[in-house]
């Protein structure tokens, strides 16, 4: 069924260059050893469980659905721009003329005069099975590009809607931020319900003193595999937030690589994620500090529920040029039941003296003496797990950019605690009559 | 009217015995003080009265009127009409005092009416409005945390209230505010309160009707109001000598 081919790869519409590209990729795709389980960077993942050959690319956006369900009207309301895509095509563009007149460029990569140079320019150096995957088979990669000294003040959304049974896409997207320039951006995606495949890749770059908030939302069908890379680098002074929600998914795998390669660059990397049922949440990130000070901090929080599962695996690494690197790396879990799963890696790779790094994680249900407090001022012990599973996440949640999405996703939050809490009641509901009969007999 | 009595109640946590037959009977707008060294247990029969889960209860009743309140989880004691005011409340992040009222208040209330009682229960404690939308307990200093539990004291309105060490970690003027509106709570609803405490400070606006000792895991003597300021002159030796 599938065809990841070289001739595959060349066939997909777009100008000389990029079908060049496209072709060099798959041949180099074509001789890379798919992951493996041994692998210490796809430990404790599904990969083995997973099977390319399933898998066709997908190539008709006909009953695909422009707008992803569940997003609030007003993130749409107050962006600058939009770009809707479906099956990995652009099915709509629309821009604000105040970004248009700027110089703001948002639409398909090729189109644009820059694009051969920036595709790829921060990939390049974090490349991967997936991300090459995704460089051979991206039907029609995106740019935004802001140009210096250019600050946008709504931000601009992006969405992606996969659907169509063994269907795979990989949507690509490069958003260049100029010097001195700010940018907000939101990729939100999602999926039918059904067996799809989802490889995304986000490149992020951001010149000297840039200034780019990034927010992806992952909103999948919990039958769909997804390996996504957010590759980032931040020249000098730049400021760059790389934040994910993280819902949807069957097995999905988050990578996030920033690399700090300009003096003073700084970032914050923000994830929180929330898995339910048979889900696994995966995510991989990576700070990597290449010029003096630096500064890099993580916030991961996630909550597992019934047989979930959540990784967090996470490394700093201080390159030996990088005196005055401030680096923390956090991650926090909160399990809900016996049967979710998680594990919480993290690591340091230090090369120099004159640094200030910690890594702390931490995996536990809810906290008896919150839980305590609140249900000794009448609140239920279902409704106390609740607001503190929310609370827990909200930390999070009013960190993240794109202020006007954070609605949006306590609603998704709370969704998944109705589930849960809906399951737990029906389990004690059930052990009640086991009691009960055991009792009466 | 109602009464809240205890019988016998034995408990143990860690498995150390540290109610040893705890008796004590009060009627609803009544203020009975438990008074006792540090390490008496004092703070363990607030928490065995709430209902908390680290707490094994050996032996032993506590009838709210006709309920039996040892056979009910912490917020079913809460609804039935007692409240925990805690010594050292527990930080919640990402709740806030508002989050907290709307769902522990009954859901016939509506969400106007709670806002309305938190902001006038707000104004009597002198607490901020900034408060009801922080983090429960938080990054507060001691008086605001006692602040907050009164304020819940009082938008709740519970039939009988614990009040644990309410005067550690108070300034003068938030423990004359605080303590003069449980008393109120008293007098406006007819609200019983148990308060804990080693120190009579605390009675200066809260006026006990009646004082127990309590100390080695039961209570040891009762007696009036001037029972606190024979404790003040001459400490628990006498109880630790026949304990001893």
């Amino acid at each position: 069924m599938a065809d990841f081919s070289t001739d595959a790869a060349r066939a997909l519409a777009g100008p000389v260059w990029l079908s060049d590209r496209r072709a060099y990729a798959a041949a180099e795709f074509a001789s890379m050893p798919p992951p493996d389980a041994t692998d210490e960077e796809w430990r404790y993942s599904a990969i083995q469980e997973f099977d390319l050959s399933e898998f066709a690319l997908l190539s008709d956006v006909r009953g695909a659905e422009a707008t992803p369900s569940g997003m609030g009207d007003n993130v749409l309301g107050d962006a600058g721009a939009v770009i809707r895509t479906a099956n990995g095509r652009i099915s709509s563009i629309e821009v604000d003329d105040e970004l248009a007149a700027a110089g703001v460029y948002v639409g398909p990569l090729a189109a644009s005069g820059q694009g051969s140079a920036q595709l790829g320019a921060v990939s390049a150096d974090a490349t991967d099975y997936f991300t090459v995957l995704n460089d051979a088979f991206a039907v029609e990669p995106l740019l935004i590009h802001v140009p210096a000294g250019v600050v946008l003040r709504k931000p601009i959304v992006v969405t992606h809607h996969l659907s169509g049974n063994r269907g795979a896409a990989f949507p690509r997207l490069v958003v260049h931020v100029g010097a001195d320039a700010q940018a907000e951006v939101l990729d939100y995606h999602t999926s039918a319900q059904g067996s799809l495949l989802a490889c995304p890749v986000t490149e992020l770059d951001v010149a000297s003193a840039g200034r780019l908030s990034y927010l992806n939302v992952q909103q999948l069908g919990t039958e769909t595999w997804q390996f996504s890379s957010h590759l980032a680098r931040a020249e000098r002074d730049a400021s760059l937030t790389a934040s994910t929600a993280a819902f949807g998914g069957g097995y999905a795998r988050t990578r996030s690589d920033v690399r700090l390669v300009g003096r003073g660059a700084n970032c914050d990397l923000l994830a929180l994620y929330f898995g339910d049922g048979n889900q696994g949440l995966d995510f991989r990130t990576y700070q990597d500090h290449v010029a003096p000070d630096t500064t890099s901090n993580l916030l991961y929080k996630g909550v597992v529920s019934d047989a979930a599962r959540s990784i967090y695996t996470g490394l700093i690494r201080v390159r030996p040029e990088a005196r005055g690197t401030n680096a923390f790396q956090t991650n926090r879990n909160l399990k809900l039941g016996d049967k979710a799963w998680v594990e919480s890696v993290p690591n340091l790779e230090i090369e120099n003296n004159d640094v200030r790094c910690s890594h702390a994680s931490a995996v536990g249900p809810v906290d008896t003496e919150q839980q305590f407090y609140l249900e000794s001022r009448g609140v239920r012990s279902s409704e106390a797990e609740r607001l503190i599973v929310a609370g827990f996440l909200e930390e999070v949640l009013e960190s993240l950019p794109v202020a006007a999405v954070r609605e949006t996703l306590r609603h998704q939050i709370d969704a998944k605690l109705s589930q849960h809490v809906e399951h737990v009641e029906h389990v004690e509901l059930d052990e009640l009559v086991e009691n009960t009969e055991l009792g009466g007999g | 009217m109602s009464t809240l009595v205890i019988e016998g109640l034995r408990a143990r946590v860690g498995g150390q015995d540290i109610l040893k037959g705890v008796d004590l009977s009060m009627a609803s707008g009544e203020v009975h003080a438990v008074m006792g060294p540090n390490g008496s247990g004092k703070s363990t029969l607030a928490y065995v009265l709430a209902g908390h889960p680290n707490f094994e209860v050996l032996g032993g009743s506590v009838r709210l009127d006709d309920l039996e309140l040892l056979d009910l989880p912490a917020w079913e004691r809460a609804q039935a009409g007692l409240f925990l005011a805690m010594q050292y409340p527990t930080e919640v992040p990402g709740v806030a005092l508002r989050d907290l009222l709307r769902v522990s208040v009954s859901t016939s209330n509506d969400a106007s009416e709670i806002e309305a009682a938190m902001r006038q229960e707000a104004k009597r404690i002198g607490f901020g409005e900034k408060f009801l939308e922080r983090s429960l307990n938080v990054d507060l200093s001691g008086g605001e945390m006692k602040r907050n539990e009164t304020l819940q004291l009082g938008v709740l309105r519970p039939r009988f209230a614990i009040i644990d060490e309410i005067d550690s970690g108070l300034d003068f003027d938030a423990l004359r505010m605080v303590s003069a509106r449980v008393e109120a709570a008293t007098k406006e609803h007819n609200m019983g309160a148990l308060v804990i405490t080693h120190y009579s400070r605390v009675f200066e606006q809260l006026k006990p009707d009646t004082v127990h000792v309590f100390y080695g895991g039961r209570i040891q003597q009762t007696g009036g109001a001037d029972l606190a300021q024979e404790l003040e002159d001459t400490g628990y030796r006498r109880w630790s000598n026949e304990n001893g």
